[in-house]
């Protein structure tokens, strides 16, 4: 397969409400890495098998949640081609200086119909994975806490998930890969790739706009999200659910919050994506299992804590 | 000597130590009472009302679950909540009687 148009994440900006236990958080329990920071008090960093200089901002703020999540697209002209595609589908685009994230070519940035805001950056400054690109060894020395591989998706709550699903298949290209629909056929829940994974971001449906449920992290093996989970217990970080199965991507998972209430997920295991896929649906009945595969139940907090 | 917490309505006693807040007080003694959230001051799930003569101090809260005229009147969240005597807290749980999303439908409906 050959990646075109938009290829991953990129990057995902994250209020906290004190930045100093956010970056105990981040840093030292999940094992981002601190990059850089800014003169607004941003601070940048990134999961170490990530090349680009950053995938993580966090904002202090005074109310938790996510200002933004911005994919990579492969080429400038690509850019160029969703600011006008965009704009012919009916979205108010706006375009943001190089620069305005350090180390960030131009964005442009547009609300989708969940209320949430969406940036498409071409370019972001090379850092590497810390081995090099000749002869690299596995694994780099040093790694703290979870030792998070990527910044991998986000779940989102909003309204209108059918119109925010046409948005990213008609312009961003996009691929549906899950869903839950209603006995009446409403799609409360999707699942959308833009590359050879099983979601690079998921909306499920809720009353309030704009709202962020969950940014997830990669890591390896099932041996090590036990090791996270144990880390949470070592550091009394509130664990959500888990360590357990999601029916939907077939992830193994463990849900967390950080200290401003902002829930993170460590996951790994979901299955390979090819775009001549039929996607697969859930009926809303079958909920509990699509999304708990053990306990086949939600639990209240999956719909309800959200930032 | 901890602080005895009262729950308005179902009359749940629970003691709280003065370097505890309420929530985690209630949550390592498997006593309920108040709906547990994301525990951090970000979501609002726990939201209570303190009742009575009191004396507490509260951590930092998301602005958007808890205004300053929301504190004024004893309103906050019940895992930023510090006791400073004995409290009786009523829980509002506002948000979840708001829930209305058919996910929420449907899942409840099963």
């Amino acid at each position: 397969m050959s990646f075109n148009g938009v290829m991953r994440p990129g990057h995902c900006s994250i209020r906290v409400m004190e930045l100093e236990p956010a970056l105990t958080h981040y840093v030292e329990r999940m094992g981002l890495i601190k990059t850089g920071e800014d003169d607004q008090g941003r601070v940048y960093l990134k999961a170490w098998d990530e090349h680009d200089c950053f995938s993580i901002v966090l904002r202090e703020a005074d109310a938790p949640g996510m200002d933004y999540m911005g994919f990579k697209v492969h080429s400038t002209a690509d850019l160029d081609r969703f600011e006008a595609d965009l704009r012919a589908y009916g979205c108010e685009v706006e375009r943001i200086a190089a620069g305005e994230l350090k180390g960030c070519g131009h964005r442009i940035r547009f609300e989708i119909p969940s209320g949430h805001q969406i940036e498409l950056y071409a370019e972001k400054d090379y850092l590497g994975n810390g081995l090099g690109r000749r002869n690299p060894e596995a694994w780099p020395e040093g790694l703290k806490g979870m030792q998070v591989n990527r910044y991998d998706h986000c779940l989102l709550y909003g309204p209108n998930i059918p119109d925010n699903a046409d948005l990213f298949m008609t312009v961003l290209g996009f691929d549906l890969t899950e869903r839950i629909v209603t006995p009446d056929d409403v799609m409360i829940v999707a699942f959308l790739s833009c590359s050879n994974k099983a979601h690079d971001i998921a909306f499920v449906d809720h009353p309030e706009p704009n709202k962020f449920h969950h940014a997830s992290f990669l890591l390896n093996s099932w041996e090590e999200i036990l090791r996270a989970s144990d880390i949470m217990g070592m550091h009394q970080i509130p664990i959500d659910i888990g360590p357990t199965r999601h029916g939907i991507t077939r992830g193994q998972t463990v849900y967390f919050f950080d200290p401003s209430g902002n829930r993170n997920e460590v996951f790994c295991g979901d299955y390979t994506w090819y775009p001549d896929r039929e996607p697969i649906t859930w009926d809303a009945e079958e909920i509990g299992k699509a999304i708990f595969y053990h306990d086949r139940k939600l639990n209240e907090n999956f719909l309800s804590v959200v930032t | 000597m901890p602080f005895k917490i009262t729950i308005a309505e179902t009359d749940e006693r629970f003691p709280c130590r003065e370097d505890q807040n309420v929530l985690a007080a209630m949550e390592r003694l498997g006593r309920e009472g108040i709906p547990v959230g994301c525990r951090g001051g970000g979501c609002g799930i726990c939201r209570v009302q303190v009742v009575g003569e009191a004396k507490f101090r509260t951590l930092k809260m998301s602005r958007a679950q808890v205004t300053e005229s929301d504190l004024a009147r004893g309103i906050c969240l019940a895992c930023k909540l510090i006791p400073e005597s004995d409290l009786t807290v009523k829980p509002l749980g506002e948000l979840r009687q708001i829930m209305g999303s058919s996910l929420h439908m449907s899942h409840s409906r099963t």
